[in-house]
Order: C-alpha cells, then sequence, then structure tokens
C-alpha cells in the first residue's frame, strides 16, 4: 500500500468574515446530508405528507361539523392556519430524533472532533428543518386550498404568513436540539407527547375566548398562538380577535415570541453541543 | 521513540462525573510515530481518556498536550491534527461509503474536487472501492471500521485515537482493522488504541498502559508488561481428574511457577517464559508418566490474569464482554 499524496492541513479561519464563511459552507453539508437522509427515506416522506392531510380531514369534517367559529365564518379557513402551525410544532420532534440518533451513534462526536465550525453541525441543522417544513407547507396549503380554504389578502402577505410559520419552525429547531442532544433516542421517540397538550392549548382548534378563564389565558399566551392569529390576520381567515393582549398584539408576538426562544436556546443549544459531557 | 517531542502527554489529569472519578491522576506519554495500547476493564477511563484527548471533553485538572498544542487552550488546533474513531462507528448509514468520505472530506474544508479525490483514493487504500456506492448500511462490521478509519485519516492526522476498535467484530473482522492500523501508522501516524484484549494491544501497540480506576499502574514495551505478569501461559485439559496431581508437579517443575487447577478439576495452567520449550518438555514428562492430555495451548494471559498480578485482585468490569473475556488463543 502506497501513501498516496495527503491533502494539506487547511488554514484556520482568521477572522469574522471567513469564520461566518466556514459556518455556512460546514452548515450547508450537515443540511444537504440531513435532507438525503430524509430523501432516501420514503417511509417517511410518505409518512409526512400523509399526516397533515389526515389532520385536515380529521379535524376539519369530523370535528369541523360539530364547530363553530367565535365571530363566525367556515371553520375549515379558521382551522388551517392551526393546522400549519401544529405542523410547525410537530416537526421538533423530528429535529429531536434525528439529533439524539446522531449524538448515540457517535456522528456527533466524529463532528465535534473536526477542524469544523462550532456552530456548523446546529446550523445545518436549523437549515435543514426549514427546507423540511417548507415542504410540509407546501403539501399543506394545497391541501387545504382543496377542502375550501384561501388567502384572501394577496400572495404577498400570505407569504409574510408562511415567513412567520418557518420563523417559529428555525426557533423551534434550537429547543429541539438542545433535547435531542440531552436525551437518548428511545425517549426521543416519545418527545412528541408533551408537545400535544401545548399545540392543543392554543387557538388551533377553538378560540380561547370559549375556554374556562385561566386556560384561556394560557392558550392566547402560547407562542403559537401568536402565531396562528398572525396568520389568519395575513390570510384574511376568520375567527381573529379576543380580547386579551396578546391576541390583540398578534403579529408583534408572532415576531417576538420565536426571536426570544432563538435568544435563550440557542446559546443553549450550542453550549451543550460544545461541552457534551456524556 | 526518536528525537521529536511526543506526539502525546497527559499529566495529572482528574476528570469526575458527580461522585465518580472517571480519572484519578492519569498520566500518559506517547511517543511520535508509535502506537500506544491503553488497556483495562470497563469502567477504567479509558474512553474517557480518550475524549479528553481529542477534545471532547474538558479535564477538571491536569494539563494535555496533543500533537504540540494544549487540547484545552488550543482545541481547534488539535483537532487539525488529530483522526478519532470511536466505539460505534460514526458512520453515515443512509449515505454510500463514497459519500460518507467526500462529506466528510468537505467538512475537512477540502474542496469538492479534491475531496472527491480523496474520498475515491482513501475507498481504495481501505478496501472498500467496491462498495463505494453501496449505502453503509449494507456493510459488514469490519467494513464499517474501515470506513469509520478512512473517514479519520482524510487528512492524515499526526495522532490517531481509535477507542476499542474491534469491539463486536469478529475474527475477520478484527483482522481486517488490524491490517488497516498497522498500514496506518506505517505512514507515521501515531495512534492510541484503548482495548480490553491484551492480545490486540499486544499485536498493534509498541507501549501498553495498564489503566485501574482512572490511573496508569504499569506502561512500558509489551515485553516487558508480559514478563512482569509472567508471560505467556500454558494451559493443560487432562483426560481425567485423577491426573492433576501429577501434572501438577510436571507443570511446577518445567515452568518453576505454581500451577492453578481449573474450574472443572481437570485444567491445569501455569505462566511459561519460554513457551516452546516448556510445551515439549511438559508434554514429553506427562507421557513418561502416563498422565493422558485431551487438549494443550498457549495463549496470552487473560486481562483479568494481568489484573490479579498487578493489583493482586481481579479487575473490576462490568457488563458482557467484559474483563472476563479471554484473549485469543495462540494453540501451539
Amino acid at each position: 500500500m502506497t501513501a498516496p499524496p495527503v491533502p494539506p492541513v487547511p488554514a484556520l479561519p482568521s477572522g469574522p468574515l471567513s469564520r461566518l464563511g466556514w459556518a455556512w459552507l460546514d452548515g450547508w453539508t450537515v443540511a444537504r446530508r440531513e435532507l438525503i437522509h430524509w430523501i432516501r427515506n420514503p417511509g417517511m416522506v410518505v409518512f409526512q405528507v400523509l399526516w397533515p392531510i389526515m389532520l385536515v380531514l380529521m379535524f376539519g369534517y369530523v370535528f369541523g361539523s360539530a364547530m363553530t367559529v367565535d365571530g363566525g365564518g367556515d371553520y375549515r379557513e379558521f382551522l388551517m392556519p392551526g393546522m400549519f402551525a401544529q405542523t410547525m410544532m410537530f416537526g421538533i420532534s423530528l429535529t429531536i430524533t434525528m439529533v439524539s440518533t446522531d449524538a448515540a451513534r457517535g456522528v456527533t462526536d466524529r463532528f465535534r472532533s473536526m477542524p469544523m465550525s462550532p456552530s456548523a453541525v446546529v446550523l445545518g441543522r436549523g437549515l435543514s428543518d426549514v427546507v423540511n417544513s417548507a415542504l410540509d407547507l407546501a403539501v399543506l396549503v394545497g391541501c387545504g386550498l382543496a377542502v375550501g380554504w384561501g388567502f384572501h389578502e394577496g400572495p404577498a402577505r400570505a407569504l409574510a404568513a408562511i415567513g412567520l410559520l418557518l420563523l417559529l419552525r428555525f426557533a423551534l429547531t434550537w429547543v429541539g436540539i438542545l433535547v435531542g442532544l440531552s436525551v437518548k433516542p428511545e425517549a426521543a421517540a416519545m418527545a412528541w407527547a408533551p408537545l400535544f397538550p401545548l399545540t392543543m392549548v392554543s387557538n388551533t382548534f377553538v378560540s380561547p375566548d370559549q375556554m374556562p378563564g385561566w386556560l384561556g389565558a394560557v392558550a392566547a399566551w402560547n407562542p403559537m398562538s401568536a402565531t396562528v392569529a398572525a396568520c389568519r390576520e395575513l390570510f384574511g381567515n376568520p375567527g381573529l380577535g379576543g380580547d386579551s393582549w396578546a391576541a390583540q398584539h398578534a403579529l408583534l408576538l408572532a415576531v417576538v415570541w420565536p426571536l426570544v426562544i432563538i435568544a435563550v436556546f440557542m446559546p443553549l443549544a450550542v453550549r451543550r453541543y460544545r461541552r457534551l459531557d456524556r | 521513540m526518536g528525537s521529536t517531542a511526543p506526539a502525546v502527554v497527559a499529566e495529572a489529569v482528574h476528570k469526575r462525573f458527580g461522585a465518580t472519578a472517571a480519572l484519578a491522576g492519569f498520566d500518559l506519554e506517547v511517543g511520535e510515530g508509535t502506537v500506544c495500547g491503553l488497556l483495562g476493564p470497563n469502567g477504567a477511563g479509558k474512553t474517557t481518556a480518550v475524549r479528553i484527548l481529542s477534545t471532547l471533553l474538558r479535564a477538571d485538572s491536569g494539563r494535555v498536550t496533543v500533537a504540540g498544542h494544549d487540547v484545552a487552550r488550543d482545541g481547534a488546533r488539535v483537532r487539525r491534527r488529530i483522526g478519532l474513531t470511536g466505539q460505534h462507528p460514526a458512520v453515515d448509514e443512509v449515505l454510500t461509503g463514497r459519500e460518507n468520505l467526500e462529506m466528510w472530506a468537505r467538512l475537512y474544508h477540502l474542496r469538492a474536487r479534491a475531496a472527491r479525490a480523496r474520498a475515491g483514493e482513501l475507498l481504495e487504500r481501505f478496501g472498500l472501492a467496491d462498495a463505494a456506492g453501496k449505502r453503509v448500511k449494507h456493510y459488514s462490521g469490519g467494513m464499517r471500521r474501515r470506513l469509520d478509519l478512512a473517514a479519520s485519516f482524510i487528512l492524515a492526522p499526526r495522532v490517531l485515537f481509535l477507542d476499542e476498535p474491534t469491539v463486536g467484530l469478529d475474527p475477520r473482522g478484527r483482522t481486517e482493522v488490524w491490517e488497516a492500523v498497522r498500514a496506518l501508522v506505517a505512514g507515521g501516524t501515531t495512534v492510541l488504541l484503548t482495548t480490553q484484549y491484551l492480545d490486540e494491544a499486544d499485536r498493534l501497540a509498541h507501549q501498553i498502559a495498564v489503566l485501574d480506576a482512572g490511573r496508569v499502574i504499569a506502561d512500558g514495551p509489551p515485553e516487558r508488561l508480559k514478563s512482569a505478569i509472567g508471560g505467556d501461559r500454558i494451559d493443560l485439559v487432562l483426560r481425567e481428574p485423577s491426573g492433576v496431581p501429577a501434572a501438577e508437579r510436571v507443570v511446577a517443575r518445567v515452568t518453576g511457577a505454581g500451577p492453578d487447577t481449573g474450574r472443572d478439576a481437570r485444567r491445569v495452567s501455569a505462566p511459561v517464559r519460554d513457551r516452546i520449550g516448556a510445551l515439549t518438555e511438559v508434554m514429553r514428562a506427562l507421557a513418561e508418566e502416563g498422565v493422558e492430555v485431551e487438549d494443550v495451548a498457549l495463549r496470552r494471559p487473560t486481562l483479568d490474569e494481568v489484573f490479579l498480578r498487578l493489583t493482586g485482585r481481579p479487575a473490576e468490569a462490568g457488563g458482557p464482554g467484559g474483563a472476563g473475556a479471554p484473549a485469543a488463543e495462540v494453540v501451539a
């Protein structure tokens, strides 16, 4: 075995700009891997497409037949922004599963022992999650249009709503990374369980005004409610309003909540990744 | 060990996890271009040591230099010069072998074309060229290990850390990995490998450090360690238990050491120095005494026996395949 020429050891990044370039380049390499994973797992893709369709049909027609929208309007028009946001919330379980599997298999250790940008792995995760969720949303939008949902405020405001949904998803990715680095893969499979009430105690299916007072207050201040309400406003869907301050300032909160989540969880996730003591 | 500075230096390293001290005054020096085998049972601190040396974990105290850089202060520089192969092959099962290496090469900041070329070379070199286009989940254990080694070797690291590189492999897989490691060492790489098998350390290492409860209790060339623990052992299995006293007498006379009689009361075992000489002599004497022998073997001591000699107590192993696992037998 004659040794082939060995590639030179690349220089370390010299300034903040080249460090950022590294983070971006490495992040993209990692994101590509995540997307290949997704594409090569047809079962998962099918499930991921069918799940929201099933939910729309179930909630839209089974429950929807008995539901009235606070302030009037079609229930499925009311429901769809909630379904969009719920899908963003449930996406976090994918993040948790993938991150904890990599950590358990030693893939994360290899990343960490390499001279790559320390934020690239988490950044790549975030990028691929957003791309993945954009595909989710595309399926859901098609599904919504088929059951009578529509956007009535023009494409620009509709895109702004999609942007807010992806912002929420991006923010939740950091929570998912932190949790994924802290639990074993077996536990990760159950991580969606605590998410379920979080998505229910919100304005997704029922207006908080129709709930008991304390529950309504929790639901109104749920970060997810802010995104849902803002989307209803931007899509021109019914079910707006509510008397709480949170409901009145949904657009503002739909931006502020995700930023707060990112500000808190991104440093925690990166820190946890850097010193994975186990 | 040559004139250059040691590739790995650890001085008085301590690391606690809660109430347990994983490392308690760990000292080690590995010369440039040599192989050091870190030998110890489960829980002795082998993996913790490797994780600290490869910058994955911070020590509570002590000083560690790898490839000339301090791991605590200069982790980024250390990471450019090391490779790590952990206990589980850290390869992506969904990607093909080639895609794996190209991805890791990109993360080592090789340009796309250089990454492709390097992936091709390494697949060839580690005997994976035929399987390059197959997804890794269809690889055998030995192939995964070799791919993992290839990934560690993209930049030809100065120091390569192998944490139990052959655990869970069949004999063929082990041989494949050993050959790959030897080839890397021939190219000048310093290797620090952890193992539970004295046999494995003996085959690969220039230096063996025995780890017990977070500190090195014996350190030196394999020959010195082996003579300290009485070298190889002769194992006799007799046809009848009644032959044991005579066999013990013969073995004691030939080897000059007190033999142990085994669990099933037909087994007599003792350390030997002059392997083949002792074997021939023992067999001849037993034939003269009319003791019938069913089986005979020369073998390396097990980790348990090493520990018994060094510490006067058995290795504190946990879990299956622990310190009690026998070293591979060397049949005369």
